[in-house]
């Protein structure tokens, strides 16, 4: 149980507090309610591009990390499809260095030209490292456009192509920090050896006259679902023919999410998974599958990949999982393989709130869901599912319309 | 109305009195040692069997980390997939590690399961039978994912600097090959086990939420027999043959888009007295967001997503490992940047205020560090494994609060010569 307060400010920012007197720290934690789903089809990673920005010098702050380190703290964020988050860890003392810094940046940015031009570039190399120069790297990009066809989780949060982010100019930056980076779009969570006065009241003082801007209202495309099975076959330069398939679920906050999420534990949730075991370890198809799913706030997929053993087919491969999927959808499981892969998740969930960091970001993550006290009764969306929900909803998730496959050759 | 050009006051790290909890030891009945950590916030604990079985013990490539990685997978009682059953049924975590010089078990559970997993961890500690038809699979996968990573030019790269650094013939500077693969037997990973996983050997660090019966349960376990007999392993100093040539260009993949550079040297262990000096230097230089490094070649030039310089924390030598994945069209200005930045730290003296941001840093970044026994379990695990005490720990910290800019460009001076250093670019 995680015990925590709340209260609004008058601009519209939500700010949670959770108090741990056993941790000489603090975290300060800003969420943004934007994320690459947001963004311009044309203008794409732009989201992350931005979070870049943030680094660049406020208003008021030429310099954010150095202050900050002075403090003798640390900092970082990362951009989702959903929403970008910032985070900052520092001795419980210095807690008012984080509020001015982070009230500063949301007040507004410094904007400079040597900045964008930088981090353009620092992005680019980003893009490189982790998409382009990695063996298999831009199957992802490939996945995203062959499942989605409407709903902007068809690109990937650092951007379709390289192109989107060299082409990023100052007023597109501006726009977007003023839509978007408001006080009404935004939360704010505290932890650590903190006490509520204490932040409503350091609160009050650094964000209480930031204008509260308009609340953002999304509106995206809705994914229609899919009627027919999508197929792509690549040909790269790569050392193992690999199958990537992915299958429509639910949004984030559908009971059937919870049952997915389960299905894919079941399927490849440690050795004794059912994907790992047969497909592994007995069929000897594969070196390694895992099943895995975005966990996004709208309806996400749900991912099998695997590399094939050196000389195994690419039909026989497909037929070893499918038979596996079949098996789930024929023959429901037992008590306590579901039993297994619950204990799991109350496991998993148990050594999640261990940190003050995680903590922070998770009530300001619920909250964005619609109430920072959803985190404590996470467990029990996990308890209600029964073997029959399990047995349901494989039939539906696993139907072969409702599903997208890639075969990555190794070729030249 | 608030003035927001002016920062608030800070307490200086530096007056932070940074404490290194003291751990419980307990001794089971056949002598092993347990170092505990309690806390009672959570509802989690995390046990750590920790044993000299590392890369350094072994005489042929890859049996230390085939070993530790097969014990899990067959007992004489139970097969692979019941022994992970029997753990994965309590949602509970079974890692293992094999590094340089130990190899570990490592159990993550809830509070309330650990009396149930007990003796899953026993059977894999005191009965691991290594079947075939595992080390088959075993060795086919890795295969498998050797041939992936080959295609990597970081993990290239990772392989050539340590290759020179150390020669290939040492445990830090040897690689793994498909070949090695191939050559693993059954029967020396059964003799490796049986040398190395004695009950002499072993040490537990516990940390986290304990059960009131923990120590009685671990006797039960681990603490009754002298299990795999007693036996002595010497660990003598091996040769290094650190390579000749100082400068490399290899090309892995014609149509890279990035290299991997790496600059890296020989340096003094962490029982030299340079060491704990060069690590405030080094954080300096390349240990952190603001460095020197990564403001310039990052922040200034954006030639890279991130570079860093860190020093190896091995036991009989360390080294200084400047590494970086960057534009392939800028990995030679890269390198130019690198050794301007040395020579800079070399010619002019630390201004104050950088000097003082760094001790606060570092030592915010310690008392962060300390937070919740798994995080001090670990820094008592470090200091123990190396024979040594909180002395050290503290001696650290001093010099992190004390060191001069003086000293500091005299350790440049005598460990940033551009000419002591390897440099590799992997395209």
């Amino acid at each position: 149980m995680i015990h925590f307060n709340k209260f609004t400010l008058s601009n519209g920012l939500r700010v949670i507090v959770h108090e741990d007197n056993t941790t000489p720290m603090a975290v300060v934690n800003v969420l943004y309610d934007v994320g690459a789903r947001d963004e311009n089809p044309a203008q794409t990673g732009f989201a992350h591009l931005f979070e870049h920005l943030m680094f660049g010098g406020s208003v008021n702050i030429p310099e954010y990390d150095e202050p900050l380190q002075m403090a003798g703290g640390e900092n970082n964020a990362y951009t989702t499809n959903d929403l970008t988050n910032y985070y900052i860890e520092l001795p419980a003392e210095n807690l008012e260095t984080a509020f001015w810094l982070e009230s500063d940046r949301m007040l507004s940015l410094a904007f400079s030209e040597k900045s964008l031009d930088v981090q353009r570039k620092v992005v680019c190399e980003e893009f490189k490292e982790h998409y382009i120069n990695k063996p298999y790297g831009d199957v992802w990009h490939k996945m995203r456009e062959l499942a989605y066809r409407s709903h902007p989780y068809r690109w990937m949060t650092i951007g379709k192509e390289l192109s989107h982010i060299e082409d990023a100019r100052l007023d597109d930056v501006k726009a977007f920090f003023f839509r978007h980076y408001r006080p009404v779009n935004a939360i704010l969570s505290v932890a650590g050896k903190v006490t509520t006065a204490q932040v409503k009241a350091l609160a009050e003082k650094w964000f209480g006259d930031i204008p509260a801007g308009e609340k953002y209202l999304r509106n995206l495309p809705v994914e229609p679902a899919q009627t027919e099975s999508h197929l792509l076959e690549v040909s790269s330069k790569v050392p193992l023919d690999a199958l990537y398939k992915t299958y429509h679920i639910y949004p984030r906050q559908d009971q059937r999410y919870y049952t997915a999420d389960l299905i894919s534990d079941i399927l490849s949730g440690g050795g004794s998974s059912r994907l790992h075991q047969v497909l592994v370890k007995e069929k000897k198809l594969f070196s390694n599958i895992d099943c895995s799913h975005f966990g996004s706030l709208d309806a996400g997929l749900l991912s099998i990949e695997g590399k094939l053993i050196k000389g195994v087919k690419m039909k026989d491969a497909e037929k070893g999982i499918q038979e596996e999927l079949d098996k789930l959808q024929q023959e429901v499981i037992s008590e306590r393989e579901l039993q297994k892969v619950k204990n799991r998740v109350e496991s998993m969930l148990a050594f999640e709130d261990m940190g003050l960091l995680n903590r922070a970001n998770n009530l300001a993550y619920y909250e964005l869901m619609g109430d920072a006290a959803f985190m404590n009764r996470e467990f029990e969306h996990y308890e209600r599912v029964t073997t029959a929900d399990i047995h349901n909803e494989a039939q539906i998730i696993f139907s072969e319309k409702n599903s997208n496959t890639i075969h990555y050759y190794a070729g030249n | 109305m608030i003035n927001r050009r002016q920062a608030p006051a800070i307490k200086d790290a530096v007056e932070f009195e940074l404490l290194l909890k003291p751990y419980e030891l307990f001794t089971l009945d056949n002598g092993i040692p347990v170092y505990v950590i309690r806390s009672a916030e959570q509802e989690t604990l995390q046990l750590e069997l920790v044993f000299p079985a590392g890369s350094w013990f072994e005489t042929e490539s890859l049996v230390a980390t085939a070993t530790n990685f097969l014990m899990k997978n067959g007992s004489s009682q139970h097969s692979a997939l019941e022994i992970n059953e029997m753990t994965e049924y309590y949602g509970a975590y079974l890692n293992r590690n094999a590094f340089h010089e130990n190899a570990t078990f490592t159990l993550h559970c809830l509070t309330k399961h650990a009396a149930a997993l007990l003796p899953v961890l026993q059977e894999v500690i005191l009965d691991p039978v290594f079947p075939e038809e595992e080390l088959g699979i075993y060795t086919q996968n890795m295969k498998q994912k050797l041939a992936v990573n080959l295609q990597k030019c970081e993990f290239v790269a990772n392989r050539h600097i340590d290759k020179y650094l150390f020669g290939e013939f040492h445990p830090y500077g040897r690689v793994s090959s498909m070949e090695a693969y191939d050559a693993l037997q059954a029967e020396s990973l059964r003799a490796f086990y049986k040398h190395h996983y004695t009950y002499n050997n072993c040490k537990i660090f516990l940390a986290g939420n304990l059960p009131d019966d923990i120590i009685p349960l671990l006797n039960k376990y681990f603490g009754s027999t002298q299990w795999n007999g007693e036996n002595t392993l010497l660990r003598p100093e091996l040769p290094i043959l650190p390579a000749e040539e100082k400068k490399y260009r290899i090309f892995n993949d014609e149509n890279g888009v990035q290299g991997a550079v790496r600059i890296a040297r020989p340096f003094p262990n962490r029982y030299h007295p340079d060491f704990s000096k060069m690590l405030v230097l080094n954080t300096i230089f390349g240990g952190y967001f603001g460095s020197r490094l990564m403001s310039n070649i990052r922040e200034e030039k954006g030639y890279t997503y991130g570079i860093n310089s860190q020093l190896y924390n091995f036991r009989q030598a360390s080294a200084i490992n400047i590494h970086t994945e960057a534009g392939r069209d800028v990995c030679e200005a890269t390198v130019a940047e690198v050794y301007k930045e040395l020579e800079l730290l070399q010619q002019e003296i630390i201004p104050e205020e950088e000097l003082s941001l760094v001790r606060n840093f570092m030592i915010g970044s310690i008392l962060g560090d300390l937070d919740g026994a798994f995080q001090v379990i670990q820094r008592w695990k470090n200091l123990i494994l190396n024979d040594l005490d909180e002395n050290y720990f503290y001696n650290n910290i001093r010099t992190i609060k004390t060191i001069t800019a003086e000293e500091l460009q005299q350790l440049a001076k005598q460990y940033y010569n551009r000419e002591d250093f390897y440099e590799l670019i992997v395209i």
